[in-house]
């Protein structure tokens, strides 16, 4: 436990030290509040529309701003989550400060579970400051905040299994800019496999669009845990960082 | 203190260790030594338990390399051939961080980075990014991470590789230095380093080891018999050569006399003996004879030679290390 904090300390400061994390702090945040903005110009166009049109009905903020916004965002971990996470071992591989870590008294698992840790820190950092955002929607409206947190949950969960799974490609190469570019390219593919249920209904098309890690974050913007998708992404997780383990193993038998 | 047996390292194609068997009594300095692509860095790698050996057994400290890593990795400390550090760090920050990893804390934690920080003289860039220091205090740096949680063993690969001639010096003497409280296993293809720095030599050649010993043994191991080398000059008019050769042949136990060379009225000869110590007869024949006696020494071979006769090759990468193309 103590081995873990140690290495996810160190990783976060690698983070922060650098212009890294906070390059990514701005992006995120410019892009998030672009998708803010535009989902809040639209949601006041349609209900003035609507009054026009004489229908009072009541717009809901959840409904129209904060789901659709979530979706949008959910896109936008497909291009950051590479960036965050493609020279977590790439790096240590390239200047061979890994030989330090393999043979320091501590487990392959540590320094994994350590690594991943800081990148979904540094993630949390992004969401957290997207916060802003929505301090306005409660000052001038009455959204409802348990099925934000829920979606909240959802991009985290995301973001963590995207993570695993960019942490794994990390180590197959001491490249840095291919470890990015598979691990987008990876992470998009995954994203995109649930376009086969639109127009297939075969097996084939049923598991590769419950592969798909797009189609489980659906019930979280909603507002409903669902377990049947939170297992999907913990599974995603775990697997992602065991593949991770036995890649550093093969390091050492291969090298 | 480290013992090795019957090491084995096979790559795909390449046997990198062959069968490799030796041990380090506590307290000792080794040089590792061979040309490049010999086997040292697989070696050192096996020990300090990053790469694991396809056969063959290694203990450090009693503890075994496959069976044991944690136990074996708390006891050594390793300097890679290049320094491990991170760039973006400051130099006290990263030996905090390696004394963590290494178990330490607390106040233990502050005392032995103090510690290091001035024993390998690195104080004074405490608060500076390691990317900004120089070649020798990244070296430094490097070695001060090795020792932080005092371990029983330290292994050092190329510690001097790339350094300037001031730098190599202060680095062996800070080696030699740090010899007293631990084991020390270092490699080098640079022969002097050897003989200034070690007792005891492993030399090792395409992944076999050629002799272990320690260095004095080595060099009269090479020499064999005693030989001297001796200049002669004649007093008024210059010696003949012949006419010494033949004097000194004269002496009993002298088995050879070969004159080496011959300028302004002096000759240099070597003499080899089989019975032991004759220098003082050759220097009583010599000036006997109304000879002066320039000069007089024992021809000690060079590392450097007894390398060459025991790998019976010459000095040069026998086998580049294979290059590590960036992916």
């Amino acid at each position: 436990m103590r081995n873990i904090w140690i290495i996810c300390r160190k990783e976060l400061g690698s983070y922060f030290v650098s212009p890294v994390a906070y390059i990514l702090l701005t992006m995120f945040g410019l892009i998030f509040g672009y998708f803010f903005w535009n989902a809040l110009a639209a949601f006041l166009v349609e209900s003035i529309q609507m009054q026009m049109r004489g229908q009072s009905f009541p717009m809901n903020l959840n409904e129209w701003i904060i789901r659709p916004l979530l979706a949008n965002v959910s896109v936008v971990n497909l291009f950051f989550v590479p960036l965050i996470t493609m020279r977590l071992f790439a790096e240590e591989k390239r200047n061979g400060t890994i030989e330090l870590l393999a043979t320091s008294p501590i487990r392959d698992g540590e320094i994994i579970f350590g690594k991943w840790l800081a990148a979904l820190l540094l993630y949390v950092c992004l969401l957290l400051f997207t916060a802003a955002n929505f301090a306005f929607l409660f000052r001038y409206g009455n959204p409802d905040w348990k099925p934000l947190l829920v979606g909240y949950l959802g991009l985290l969960l995301q973001a963590g299994a995207l993570l695993a799974i960019g942490t794994f490609i990390s180590t197959t190469t001491k490249n840095q800019i291919i470890a990015g570019a598979v691990t987008f390219g990876v992470c998009l593919l995954l994203f995109v496999f649930g376009w086969v249920s639109g127009y297939d209904t075969s097996t084939w098309a049923q598991v590769l669009s419950y592969l798909s890690i797009a189609t489980h974050s659906e019930s979280f913007y909603r507002g409903v845990i669902d377990s049947k998708d939170a297992i999907y992404y913990v599974t995603v997780i775990f697997l992602g960082l065991f593949f991770t383990a036995r890649s550093m193993e093969s390091l050492r038998w291969r090298s | 203190m480290i013992k090795v047996k019957d090491l084995t390292k096979r790559y795909a194609r390449t046997i990198a260790v062959d069968h490799i068997s030796f041990e380090v009594d506590k307290g000792q300095i080794v040089g590792f030594l061979g040309p490049n692509g010999a086997g040292k860095t697989t070696t050192m790698r096996i020990l300090t338990c990053f790469l694991p050996p396809s056969s063959g057994t290694a203990t450090v400290a009693g503890f075994d390399v496959l069976e044991q890593p944690m136990e074996v990795k708390k006891r050594i400390g390793y300097l890679p051939e290049t320094p491990p550090l991170y760039l973006e760090m400051e130099t006290g920050d990263y030996l905090r961080f390696v004394g963590k990893l290494k178990g330490l804390s607390g106040a233990d934690l502050d005392k032995r980075i103090d510690y290091v920080t001035g024993r390998c003289s690195v104080a004074d860039v405490k608060n500076k990014l390691l990317g900004k220091l120089s070649k020798g205090y990244r070296q430094r740096v490097g070695l001060a991470q090795a020792i932080i949680h005092n371990p029983d063993v330290l292994v050092l690969d190329e510690p001097t590789a790339g350094l300037d001639p001031k730098q190599i010096n202060e680095t062996r003497d800070l080696i030699k230095d740090l010899a007293g409280d631990h084991t020390i296993i270092l490699s080098t293809h640079i022969l002097p380093e050897v003989e200034q720095t070690c007792e005891q030599v492993i030399i090792i050649n395409k992944g076999k080891l050629v002799a272990t010993d320690s260095v004095r043994n080595l060099q009269a191991r090479a020499r064999g018999a005693e030989s001297v080398v001796l200049e002669v000059a004649g007093r008024k008019a210059a010696v003949e050569p012949s006419m010494v050769q033949r004097k000194l042949e004269q002496i009993s136990g002298v088995s050879r006399v070969v004159c080496k060379q011959q300028l302004d009225g002096r000759a240099q000869f070597e003499v080899e003996s089989q019975k032991g110590f004759i220098r003082g007869d050759l220097a009583r024949a010599v000036v006997d004879s109304g000879w002066d006696l320039n000069e007089l020494r024992p021809s000690a071979m060079s590392l450097e030679e007894v390398f060459l006769q025991l790998t019976g090759s010459e000095l040069k990468p026998i086998e580049a290390e294979p290059v590590k193309e960036p992916v």
